[in-house]
């Protein structure tokens, strides 16, 4: 007994001593990766002086609330959230809709090529869309296209390699049982994707969902090239023109840009905070599966 | 035969998809790289004078090439460092790590450009965030954004703030590792440091791989920033002090989109497609010397 004692003591302090330098570099690190947020936060809420004190004041004497009014009213915010919300609305309709059918192919039928062609889709992955971009604008100019929504959403009817991808292996782990069953009570291939395989993918259509909303939310390229007309502008390409005036004529401070960026970023840190588990959980099939 | 059709009805989207908006526009794109083409007037077939143009005289392009270059040998590996540090902390078990967690992945999900203007102004070299904190340790910090020697710099700064994705894969891949394999190697007289070494790294190493791999391809596609926080509010001017921050996509974007330069845009996507696919093949080949898979040992 008194042996065991002695021998527990310097293995417990040492457990304590490694908690405490874990705790101390998360605390660190985790401060480093928090200040620039609160940094954003502190700046968004000074007055025209404040922002450029020295030393910095982190709690202004009165928080600026109506910069973010001034933010609002600087771009047509309005205007923008709706269209990027019609724009972010249809993509993922149609991405749903192609890439289950798409991963539900290629996980549950046999068909000649099959595999050849899912080893395609998933080295399209690779392809840098930049040499598939110059050919696909002209194609849409000469359509008409440009400076509309449809070279933005158009292309997500045809499915994405990786979220189809991040499907098939969903799929793949609902028991195969469940398809033979049905299809001997008669039901057809769509039946069984729409009401038995579908609903039991929940969860990795839920992942699909985030990573979709967030890359079409956030996207800054596409509307960038697409888009000309300042009416038709997406939040980000926006926030972006928002800045020129910043930096060019100096009409719009540092302050209500700043307020400008934490509204654009509310809806990603909010949609994030419901819904982590999915982030995280596709972020890792897509990681070590891959 | 019914079976082979459900299955081609069911891919077909993918499959469209795949023809006229990938396999076609590659054909096209490798025929418009050979020619001179503005989109005013019709196409001039120039052959491989592009890509001589391009790889012998175009000294911007060489200079976003090196730009490219050094901001992912900077980029890639500190990033994966920093990852897999965070990555080894959050996998003690220590209560509280759920929060870090959220915390550590959170700016990779939010909107860039409104990440980009936050770091300009934190890089602000006389108000900003990081310089006062420097100032108050007695350094003078450096221009950052205004200085050719540190806006690539700047640029990797803010980048591994946005590692969240990457440092998720190796937590995961650290979770992944059974507890059996250090209680077998603690037997063993194994310390720390041995553990680290014979078990986590070569357990982690497939995780490792696709992180290596994934930052190559992402970094050397680098826009955005770059776009949004160097140059001027006049159109033309991004790329930073002299051209310090003049990427290749970037370099591509201004051909394509402010000079119309199609043919010639065209033929820097393929050159930068050839270097990532280079890139690609030689890390899976030189990854069989030190990616471990278990399956194939059992």
């Amino acid at each position: 007994m008194r042996l065991n004692e002695r021998s527990q003591m310097p293995l417990l302090a040492g457990i304590t001593l490694r908690y405490a330098l874990t705790y101390a570099a998360l605390m660190l690190l985790g401060a480093l990766f928090l200040i620039p947020f609160l940094w954003m936060l502190s700046v968004s809420l000074q007055d025209a002086q404040g922002m450029f004190a020295l030393p910095f004041r982190w709690i202004p004497d009165r928080p600026r609330w109506e910069n973010y009014g001034t933010a609002l009213s600087a771009i047509p915010f309005g205007r923008y959230l709706f269209n990027t919300s019609v724009i972010t609305a249809s993509v993922l309709a149609l991405t749903l809709f192609s890439c289950t059918l798409v991963a539900y192919g290629f996980a549950r039928l046999r068909f000649p090529g099959r595999d050849m062609l899912f080893a395609v889709c998933i080295a399209t992955m690779m392809l840098p869309g930049q040499v598939t971009m110059i050919p696909l604008y002209m194609a849409y100019a000469r359509l008409g296209w440009v400076d509309t929504y449809l070279p933005l959403i158009v292309p997500s009817l045809f499915g994405s390699p990786f979220y189809i991808f991040l499907l098939r292996q969903f799929f793949l782990t609902i028991p195969r049982e469940y398809d033979e069953a049905a299809l001997l009570d008669g039901a057809g291939r769509l039946r069984i994707y729409w009401s038995i395989v579908l609903p039991l993918a929940r969860p990795a259509v839920a992942t699909v969902t985030l990573f979709c909303f967030i890359g079409t939310w956030n996207d800054f390229f596409g509307p960038l090239i697409y888009l000309n007309s300042p009416e038709k502008a997406t939040l980000t390409l926006g926030l972006n023109m928002l800045k020129s005036q910043v930096i060019g004529s100096g009409s719009v401070q540092w302050h209500i840009l700043m307020a400008a960026s934490v509204l654009v970023m509310l809806p990603n840190i909010i949609v994030f905070f419901i819904a982590q588990k999915q982030f995280i959980r596709g972020i890792q099939i897509g990681g070590l599966r891959g | 035969m019914r079976r082979t059709l459900e299955g081609y009805l069911f891919v077909s989207p993918w499959l469209a998809g795949f023809i006229l908006l990938t396999a076609g526009p590659m054909i096209a794109s490798l025929y418009i790289s050979g020619t001179s083409w503005t989109m005013l007037s019709p196409p001039v077939w120039v052959g491989t004078q592009n890509y001589a143009r391009l790889l012998g005289d175009d000294q911007r392009f060489g200079l976003s090439l090196m730009n490219t270059l050094t901001y992912v040998a900077l980029a890639v590996p500190i990033g994966l460092a920093v990852s897999l540090l965070i990555a080894l902390l959050l996998n003690r078990r220590v209560p509280g790590r759920g929060l870090f967690r959220t915390l550590f992945f959170l700016p990779s999900i939010t909107n860039l450009v409104a990440v980009s203007l936050l770091w300009m102004w934190v890089l602000n070299p006389e108000y900003g965030l990081l310089n006062g904190a420097l100032r108050m340790a007695g350094i003078d910090g450096p221009l950052w954004f205004q200085s050719e020697q540190w806006a690539k710099p700047a640029l990797v700064l803010m980048s591994l703030w946005g590692t969240g994705g990457t440092m998720i894969v190796f937590l995961a891949a650290l979770q992944g590792i059974p507890g059996e394999l250090y209680e077998a190697a603690e037997l063993d007289g194994a310390g720390t440091l041995g553990k680290f070494v014979h078990i986590t790294l070569p357990m982690i190493s497939p995780a490792f791989l696709f992180n290596l791999i994934v930052g190559i391809i992402g970094c050397s596609q680098v826009f955005t920033q770059a776009y949004v926080m160097t140059g001027s509010a006049q159109p033309g001017t991004e790329g930073g002090p002299n051209n310090a921050t003049l990427f290749v996509v970037l370099y591509l974007y201004k051909k394509a989109f402010q000079e119309f330069s199609m043919g010639y845009a065209a033929s820097i996507a393929w050159v930068l497609f050839f270097l990532i696919l280079v890139a690609t093949v030689l890390q899976m080949k030189l990854a069989r010397r030190w990616v471990f898979y278990e399956a194939e040992q059992q």
